[in-house]
């Protein structure tokens, strides 16, 4: 027992459904709601359950230990209740049943930056963050230069951070909280933000966490991350754990969760959330070069990857986008529909209406392996109307690729193919 | 596991337990103490913040109590010939308006404190009391610089305090404890229904003409009125301020209706807020 850090049973979490829309903000929305929930039990037939409000559960019957010193993962997809998982373990809300016990003292890093205020100078802000977080204020003093020197900010430590770059108010953000010193470290997707340097940088100083010895729990998407930080997860679905394995099982596992059919994906109206309000993606499909729908393409045939969607308004300056992952995480390219100038001058503004957006992709580009498919709508910074990271997976055969004639596996994600020349000299 | 290594464990890793928070829960005020050091950077944020960016500064907090006499006086006090229990109009006014404005100072920002830092709410866990508590505890600094003004403007009219200033302490933490106990009702109330941020401007506006700031408490009639009227806590507060600082009338029978009044709405307020405290994070 001395040697369980975290342990749950059965912690359920329940939500009313609608909460965004549908609480009553105000005495008046309260009084008009009742009114209606009212009228309702005597006219309609099923009237009488408006007296229990619709619920969702963002967690049911969750279990599992954690042992000291361990770091785990937490892999789901929005809404799978990894956030509710988390708020619940840093008590920043309750559960609705079960139980739960936590040895040890837990620092949350539920968002960087949290607290901090922008009127407030540098210094005074890892003063003030440190305390929110947990630090005492004599734990500060002796970490100040270290925090100072970890955020690379230095001499603008006494600017109010409202005059910051964002870049440098993240840094500062990451580095007060990498200095709290908990027994257990909860983290949620810090690594989501920042330039590539600081995201190295972030993932150094939560190694160094790891190594330390202290229990971890690390949510996040970035599945690279999890696969190097963690060696168990747990994949968590419409609030239930699914799997809990050692983590590159988990990860797999995760990735290929949720495909209605091989090859293609389509998009209910459940699945959209108001961020994607006039842009309504329909489907996602891979396509052979015989326009069939397949899950698996050959390599050296080349295939093409179709994503239909439908404008409810004009969009100017719109732009779809592909990304191409390793199932490790690992971006292959990203591509947009409207690269080529001119096609971007001929749509620069998209009128309403049924669009298919096809990529063709070359023969003789993809190494064999399994790949995911992220998408993204976006008017370049000014809006993102759509976005899917994990849309769809589907398997790349090299059967006939260049080289093949040797039957080993090639490393990298890309198979092209090259032109050589051999040169003989006579001598 | 032997028992001594099980006891530095419990003291170093205290084990947490989470469950359903159900029915009236204790304040556990073990755990605010340990918070302190967070409330004291609340309250020093909220004073740091409060007059950044503005070229008076802290000087706010002298003139804001200084231009609202000047305008009692000519009003009230020239216009309208109010009488002042015999004291200068200016210093009768003055003498009621600091305990007022760190009264309503207090009880404004308490109330929509908790909406105003949910960013903290819904992200990390500490005691829920520390934010109305360390807004309360902000409004203090203000009075100390204003109360700093009143003694100038005492010593202006040869008016000097006795031992009696003794007393201002109780009465100024009858002060903060009346805005703490509504401020502890509204704000939590205010995470849930936003009228309640529209309201309070409101409720401070008729609860200072129901307090005795720009009129002597005389004007209100012994007896059933009296004490009606002392189940406003400021209006003990303020009759406290002008008997302790300059002699007036001491406070009466309303003195000791305005304290229960207070430990009641205080109480219950406690319990209420601990009671919403767990839903603050899903629903603010």
């Amino acid at each position: 027992m001395s040697d369980i850090a975290i342990r749950v049973e059965k912690i359920s979490k329940r939500y009313r459904i609608g909460l965004a829309q549908e609480r009553p903000d105000t005495l008046r929305d309260l009084l008009v709601s009742s009114v209606r929930r009212f009228k309702h039990m005597f006219s309609s037939p099923e009237g009488g359950r408006y007296d229990d409000p619709a619920h969702i559960w963002a967690l049911k019957d969750v279990s599992f230990e954690v042992e000291k010193g361990q770091v785990l993962g937490i892999v789901g997809r929005n809404g799978a209740g990894k956030s509710t998982l988390l708020k619940i373990l840093s008590r920043v809300t309750d559960p609705t049943e079960g139980f739960g016990e936590i040895h040890g003292r837990v620092g949350s890093l539920l968002e960087v930056g949290t607290g901090f205020h922008p009127e407030l100078s540098g210094r005074e802000n890892i003063y003030l963050n440190g305390a929110i977080l947990g630090m005492r204020r004599d734990e500060i003093d002796r970490k100040f230069d270290e925090i100072v020197a970890f955020s690379e900010v230095g001499k603008f430590i006494d600017t109010p951070v409202k005059r910051f770059s964002s870049g440098m108010y993240l840094r500062l953000a990451f580095a007060v909280a990498a200095h709290l010193e908990p027994e257990i470290l909860v983290v949620d997707e810090v690594l989501a933000v920042g330039d590539a340097e600081f995201q190295r940088k972030c993932l150094g100083k939560m190694n160094d966490v790891a190594q330390e010895g202290r229990t971890v729990l690390f949510v996040s998407h970035n599945m690279s991350a999890i696969l190097r930080l963690t060696q168990e997860t747990i994949v968590l679905d419409e609030g239930k754990i699914v799997l809990r394995a050692p983590t590159p099982q988990a990860v797999d596992h995760y990735l290929n969760m949720g495909l209605t059919k091989q090859g293609e994906r389509f998009w209910s109206e459940e699945e959209l959330n108001a961020s994607s309000d006039n842009f309504k993606p329909i489907a996602l499909r891979v396509k052979n070069p015989d326009g069939q729908i397949v899950d698996t393409v050959n390599s050296s045939e080349g295939f093409s990857i179709e994503f239909e969607y439908r404008l409810n308004e004009d969009i100017s300056g719109l732009r779809v986008g592909l990304y191409m992952m390793t199932t490790r995480g690992e971006y292959v390219f990203t591509t947009f529909d409207t690269d080529d100038p001119e096609v971007y001058h001929k749509f620069s503004n998209r009128p309403a209406g049924h669009y298919f957006s096809r990529c063709k992709i070359p023969p003789n580009l993809m190494n064999e392996g399994r790949f995911i498919l992220g998408l993204n709508a976006s008017v370049y910074r000014i809006r993102r109307h759509f976005q899917d990271d994990r849309a769809l997976t589907f398997t790349v055969d090299a059967t006939g690729a260049p080289g093949t004639h040797w039957p080993e596996q090639r490393l990298g994600p890309v198979r092209p193919q090259f032109e050589w020349v051999i040169e003989g000299l006579e001598n | 596991m032997t028992a001594e290594t099980s006891q530095s464990q419990a003291k170093q890793s205290p084990t947490i337990y989470l469950r359903p928070s159900k029915g009236w829960l204790s304040i556990d005020f073990k755990e605010l103490w340990r918070y302190r050091e967070l409330i004291f950077f609340l309250t020093w944020r909220d004073i740091k913040v409060r007059y950044k960016q503005a070229v008076l500064g802290i000087a706010w907090a002298i003139l804001q109590p200084l231009l609202t006499t000047l305008i009692f006086t000519v009003i009230f006090g020239v216009l309208l010939g109010t009488p002042s229990q015999d004291l200068p109009y200016p210093l009768f006014s003055l003498t009621a308006l600091l305990p007022w404005q760190l009264f309503s100072t207090a009880l404004q920002r308490s109330s929509v404190s908790l909406v105003g830092n949910a960013n903290l709410i819904t992200k990390i866990y500490f005691p829920r009391l520390a934010i109305p508590l360390s807004s309360v505890f902000a409004a203090l600094v203000d009075f100390g610089v204003s109360f700093g003004v009143l003694l100038l403007v005492m010593a202006y009219y040869r008016y000097w305090p006795g031992w009696n200033i003794l007393w201002l302490l109780p009465i100024v933490l009858l002060a903060l404890l009346t805005a703490l106990a509504v401020g502890l009702w509204l704000s939590a109330l205010n995470v849930q229904y936003r009228d309640i941020q529209h309201m309070v401007p409101f409720l401070i506006q008729v609860w200072m003409y129901a307090s005795p700031i720009v009129y002597p408490i005389d004007t209100i009639p012994e007896g059933l009125w009296r004490s009606l009227y002392g189940l406003n806590p400021m209006v003990g507060v303020i009759q406290g301020f002008r008997w302790a600082l300059l002699g007036a009338d001491p406070p009466d029978i309303t003195m000791a209706i305005s304290v229960i009044v207070v430990l009641v709405l205080l109480i219950s307020g406690l319990y209420y807020f601990r009671r919403m405290e767990k839903t603050f994070a899903d629903i603010v």
